[in-house]
């Protein structure tokens, strides 16, 4: 019943039920025309007919009188085997001539046409047939009924009942027929893609639905959510990639400020000792507020939800303003900050998160782009073409190997294995993050010897205000 | 220091509200305390404030739609919107909603009592004045010329804005972040130390060659600017 209730409840076979129902009315309607029509032809041969023979007997009787017609009605009553009756009385109702026994008086008395039932002469074991009649009072009184067996068209009204009924019955079969196979066939279908979509649920994200490459709708369907599964997976590993780093990284520093504060607590005396380990608590939880600020910050990149505050953004100003807030800097460290940027590059952009994210590159460039004893030298540049503007920060450090190149933007990675420069390892997966926003992308390039970071911007307003843009990149940990 | 100010905390954490009103009674001033949107309405608008101290996320009545009410009813008193969200887009909207500064969720104590003071001074005398004085120095701020003891100080256009803004808020804590926001614009924490840097710079500028210092560190904290004699 189950299976079976399920089949019914499938729109396949309800869409079947509907069109079964609406081919059953129409063939009704089209039989039921075609018989009124036939049934109509019908009628009008039978009055010609009856009309025929009336002009010829009232020929007759207008040439002998009474007793021609007698005669002619008696011969041609006997001769026509075929239908067309006869009977002819007198006024009060005494059988001169005819076919027909005799019938009720009341039939006779005017005249006109009407359907009687009749009993030919001779057969008084079968019920009466039907006939159509038409009666004719003549002078004298006589009655003359001429009429015609109407069994021809009872037969056709049968042959076209037994026409409708199988009609019906083969549109129901077939219709019934048909629906039950569409539907088991999509239900298949469909069963094997709820089951396999609880295995998914159930927690196994790598199954997939079955492409039976017809390339029809639920291939198609298959298709997009398998995608869709894709993307889910990468989003899942990328998440679980994410709260390992986490785990790992922010479980360091508390593990190191719960030393602290126990040292303190154990052997600091003096309001000195106590407020050095204070402070230094202090710093180390800022540390890691810092760290989760990037990292919400590169979640909300991610998914897009920092792109509300867009508006035009000149990104040379902004290379410009960096530089000039780095220089000190840099200068108190020994190293060169030079930029090189025309008057204006206008982009559609967040200034905010654009800044931010050259500062990064600056301060990474700064940080790790000097050698032993060769003071450091970073260069800012600012280009653009029709198409996007361009963003480069270049050091002459040491660099980053080729294939360490994409690894460096990923969340938490520290290149610098030792770990005994300041530094999140967040930078340059932030500034990632923030390229990817803003539908450009960060390359990291050999500089020759040194580092080259270059952000690229789409300048075509769509570029950023597609909401797509986002939904396509790829997770950081697969970036490759 | 300054004169006491007289500020309204709404915020639903009674733990973090008490420490606030706490330490803010220790800076020499006078706090109330309002646990959600409703109670702070009543309190603001029933008696004069200096600076109000909003969190977003509060009961009965959210943050934003409060300050939405008290700017709908005219009232000008400087906000203070504290977030633990606090990316560029929130800021951008407690600031678009009517509040005056904005201070995301863990902050430093010295960070909000900054920044409270210096709201609370913010349309006060000095933003009119054409020329600051601290001491013997002076800043012209329509002719940008900088004299020390009546010796000219020839500064780069930043290093103006620095010392304009440090000398509006003389004898008030600057800290690192708003100097970076109110002089350079920016609201993202560097990971370096290059304020320091700027500041040290101005320093040299000012100060080397001078008996007094006027520009100081203060620990923990950040900087300020004052007449020693003060």
């Amino acid at each position: 019943m189950t299976a079976l209730g399920k089949l019914l409840r499938t729109t396949a076979f309800r869409l079947a039920l509907a069109y079964l129902l609406v081919f059953a009315t129409l063939s009704t309607v089209v039989l039921a025309y075609v018989a009124w029509h036939a049934n109509a032809l019908i009628a009008a041969q039978l009055n010609a007919t009856v009309d025929a023979e009336i002009t010829g007997l009232a020929e007759q009787y207008r040439q002998g009188g009474i007793r021609k017609l007698v005669a002619v009605v008696e011969e041609r009553s006997n001769r026509s085997s075929q239908g067309t009756l006869y009977l002819l009385t007198t006024a009060q109702g005494d059988v001169l001539a005819g076919n027909l026994q005799a019938i009720p008086g009341a039939s006779l008395a005017e005249a006109g046409e009407r359907e009687i039932p009749y009993q030919r002469v001779g057969e008084n074991s079968v019920a009466p047939y039907p006939a159509v009649v038409r009666v004719f009072v003549l002078p004298g009184g006589y009655r003359l009924l001429v009429g015609r067996d109407t069994e021809e068209r009872e037969r056709l009204s049968a042959v076209i009942a037994n026409a409708v009924q199988w009609s019906l019955g083969l549109v129901v079969v077939f219709g019934l027929a048909g629906g039950v196979f569409v539907a088991r066939r999509v239900l298949r279908r469909l069963d094997a893609m709820t089951e396999t979509s609880r295995t998914i649920m159930a927690g196994d994200l790598s199954g997939r639905l079955a492409v039976t490459g017809s390339d029809d709708e639920f291939d198609r369907l298959a298709q997009a959510t398998n995608a869709m599964l894709d993307r889910i997976n990468e989003l899942m590993a990328g998440l679980k990639e994410v709260s390992d780093n986490i785990a790992h990284d922010l479980k360091t520093p508390l593990t190191r400020l719960r030393n602290r504060a126990e040292a303190a607590l154990r052997a600091a005396h003096g309001d000195e000792e106590w407020q050095a380990a204070m402070e230094q608590i202090i710093s180390d939880s800022e540390g890691m507020i810092r760290i989760f600020d990037a990292l919400l910050l590169i979640a909300r990149a991610e998914s897009g939800g920092a792109r509300g505050q867009i508006s035009e953004v000149d990104v040379a100003e902004v290379a410009r303003g960096v530089v000039e807030l780095y220089e000190p800097l840099a200068e108190e460290r020994g190293a060169t900050l030079t930029v090189d940027a025309p008057a204006s590059i206008r982009v559609l952009g967040n200034r905010e998160l654009i800044g931010q994210l050259v500062a990064n590159l600056v301060e990474n460039a700064l940080n790790y782009g000097a050698s032993e004893g060769r003071p450091g030298e970073v260069t800012v540049s600012a280009s653009a073409s029709e198409t996007e503007a361009r963003i480069v920060v270049a050091d002459r450090g040491p660099g980053i190997p080729p294939q360490d190149r994409s690894r460096a933007m990923e969340r938490f990675v520290r290149l610098d294995t030792s770990r005994s420069r300041p530094g999140s390892g967040l930078g340059l997966a932030l500034a990632a993050a923030v390229a990817r926003l803003h539908g450009g992308a960060l390359t990291l390039e050999d500089n020759g010897p040194g580092l080259r970071a270059t952000l690229s911007l789409p300048r075509a307003a769509d570029a950023i205000l597609a909401p797509a843009e986002t939904a396509k990149l790829p997770p950081p940990a697969a970036a490759e | 220091m300054t004169n006491s100010m007289k500020l309204l905390i709404v915020e639903d954490d009674r733990e973090a509200a008490a420490y606030v009103v706490k330490a803010l009674t220790e800076a020499g001033h006078v706090a109330d305390h309002a646990a959600d949107g409703l109670d702070g309405y009543a309190l603001a608008t029933g008696s004069n404030y200096d600076v109000l101290v909003i969190d977003r996320m509060l009961p009965k009545l959210d943050g934003l739609s409060l300050i939405g009410r008290l700017r709908a009813e005219g009232l000008k008193t400087p906000v203070l919107i504290l977030s633990a969200l606090g990316q560029v887009d929130d800021r951008v909207q407690g600031l678009r909603a009517g509040g005056d500064d904005y201070l995301t969720k863990p902050y430093a104590f010295a960070e909000l009592l900054a920044r409270v003071e210096a709201l609370s001074r913010r349309g006060g005398p000095a933003a009119a004045e054409t020329v600051y004085r601290v001491g013997d120095l002076e800043l012209d701020r329509l002719s940008h010329t900088v004299t020390r003891a009546g010796q000219d100080i020839p500064l780069q256009p930043r290093e103006f804005r620095l010392l304009e803004y440090l000398m509006r808020n003389a004898g008030q804590v600057v800290t690192r972040t708003m100097l970076l926001e109110n002089v350079w614009d920016y609201h993202f924490d560097p990971q370096t130390n290059v304020i320091d840097v700027h500041v040290s710079r101005l320093r040299s500028k000012i100060d080397k060659g001078f008996d007094k210092q006027l520009l100081h560190t203060v620990r923990g904290a950040g900087y300020m600017i004052r007449d020693g004699a003060r």
